[in-house]
């Protein structure tokens, strides 16, 4: 796995959980660059097939944030987060994607600290388990069947 | 009729036969077919040889009508042939369009599909490990057969497809409008899907809506419905809302929820997606353990969500290891 960097497509939302990365930022805390960050108005803007996009394209691990339960600038917006992800998680593992690969988390604007702990703890994670096979093997299918 | 006939071929890839008998289903349509048209090669109806098509000149057919979807080297054969030999290719059917229920194979893998069919089946002669190889040698020479590819694709995915018509199967009026198209010229432009409407299946669906809030998600039999309202409301999965109408309701007027045969609405690539991201949605709770255990009352969610389409998906097939 020599000069392996995970890929990590990170979903966040703006009031809550980009507020918290960017506060991670002035606070100069450090954390892995090996997130693309995606600002989204609200984690509920989150279609399931971004994450599936992401993955096909090549994304080692894909990250979703937004704010704590009760907290979505929204009102109701996170809770939709939440009912989908676990039903997406399965879908996932019936793709036979690794667990890992695909994580929700809730990131307040004032949690720049936590922001960083969890990009950190995720490209380790992804750094472990390796490269995601999907898109080469989405590739090579068309060469040779 | 004008002076030449429309030359016409049929073939089954990879299908369960079910979009030939749509065709036959326009019943005494079929004979202004053949008014109309010659039928130079339809497998399951008309005599007519591989080597018969072989024999035919580049863009000598007029019409190419692809069923089924691409699984073995036999079908990439014959999808590619009538790719030459025809002038227009339709890919008809859910399995020519995403993969259909074939592609529910790509959920596994070739080497576990082999060993249940042909070393787990319980109706197999015992100790029979007979598995199917491409070539086999016996007295005399090299046998051979299709290979059985590791994954199933769609017709688009081997061929230039021209028009996608779908449906498990299409329902006979629409296949009667799409081969009017053809008879008559007017056909819209390339690459559309023909013979569905551009709304969802919910736009047509005659059920009373109102605001769905679901604490519990029902398999048919675990519930008397209510035929007036909408079967999601009612806890009774139906991807109505996720799906492209054009089928006249069928299964939601019988009662039963909507499959997503006809594929994904317009701009949609992954019909699965979207489907998860409206189930989910209408679950009733804030809390996590108790969402959780409303979608647990929905087993093997994939399979229902990519029933149609999992080769037509944004992850195509498993990526297990």
């Amino acid at each position: 796995m020599n000069g392996y960097e995970p890929k990590l497509v990170g979903f966040l939302c703006n009031w809550c959980s980009y507020t918290g990365a960017d506060l991670a930022g002035t606070s100069r805390i450090q954390y892995p660059p090996n997130i693309r960050i995606v600002r989204v108005m609200c984690s509920a803007r989150i279609d399931p097939s971004f994450v599936l996009v992401a993955l096909a394209r090549g994304a080692d691990g894909v990250l979703v944030c937004g704010c704590h339960p009760g907290d979505c600038h929204y009102s109701e917006g996170n809770y939709k987060t939440m009912r989908r992800f676990p039903l997406l998680k399965r879908v996932l593992a019936t793709y036979g994607i690794e667990d890992e690969r695909v994580r929700l988390e809730w990131v307040s604007a004032s949690e720049g600290q936590r922001f960083a702990d969890i990009v950190s703890d995720m490209t380790e994670r992804l750094r472990a388990l390796g490269p995601s096979r999907v898109r080469t093997a989405l590739q090579t299918d068309q060469l040779e069947r | 009729m004008g002076a030449k006939k429309l030359q016409v071929a049929l073939y089954w890839g990879a299908a369960c036969g079910g979009c030939d008998v749509a065709v036959l289903d326009t019943n005494e349509f079929i004979l202004t077919i053949a008014e109309a048209a010659d039928i130079r090669f339809w497998p399951i109806a008309v005599d007519g040889k591989y080597k018969d098509v072989e024999a035919m000149k580049d863009g000598e057919l007029d019409l190419a009508i692809f069923h089924g979807a691409v699984r073995n080297s036999e079908n990439e054969h014959i999808a590619k042939l009538l790719r030459r030999k025809s002038k227009l290719l339709v890919a008809f059917g859910s399995c020519a369009h995403m993969g259909g229920v074939p592609g529910l194979a790509n959920l596994t893998r070739k080497d576990d599909i082999f060993a249940t069919a042909y070393l787990g089946n319980a109706s197999l002669e015992p100790g029979n490990k007979t598995i199917p190889h491409p070539q086999t040698k016996v007295d005399g020479g090299t046998l051979e057969i299709p290979t059985f590819y590791k994954r199933v694709y769609r017709l688009g995915d081997v061929v230039e497809v021209d028009y996608f018509v779908p449906g498990c199967p299409p329902a006979p009026a629409q296949v009667k409008a799409v081969l009017l198209a053809v008879v008559k010229g007017e056909l819209p432009p390339k690459k559309s899907v023909v013979g569905a409407d551009e709304r969802a299946l919910c736009d047509e669906c005659k059920r009373a809506k109102t605001e769905k809030k679901v604490k519990r998600f029902y398999r048919p039999w675990e519930i008397i419905q209510d035929p007036s309202r909408c079967l999601l409301e009612q806890g009774i999965l139906c991807m109505g809302s996720a799906t492209r109408g054009g089928c006249g309701v069928r299964c939601p007027n019988s009662n039963v929820g909507c499959r997503g045969c006809y594929g994904p609405l317009p701009g949609v690539t992954d019909q699965g997606a979207k489907f998860l991201s409206a189930v989910a949605s209408i679950v009733d709770s804030k809390d996590r353990k108790e969402v959780e255990g409303i979608l647990a009352g929905l087993p093997d969610f994939a399979s229902f969500a990519y029933r149609y389409g999992v080769p037509a998906s944004t992850l195509q097939r498993s990526h297990g290891a």
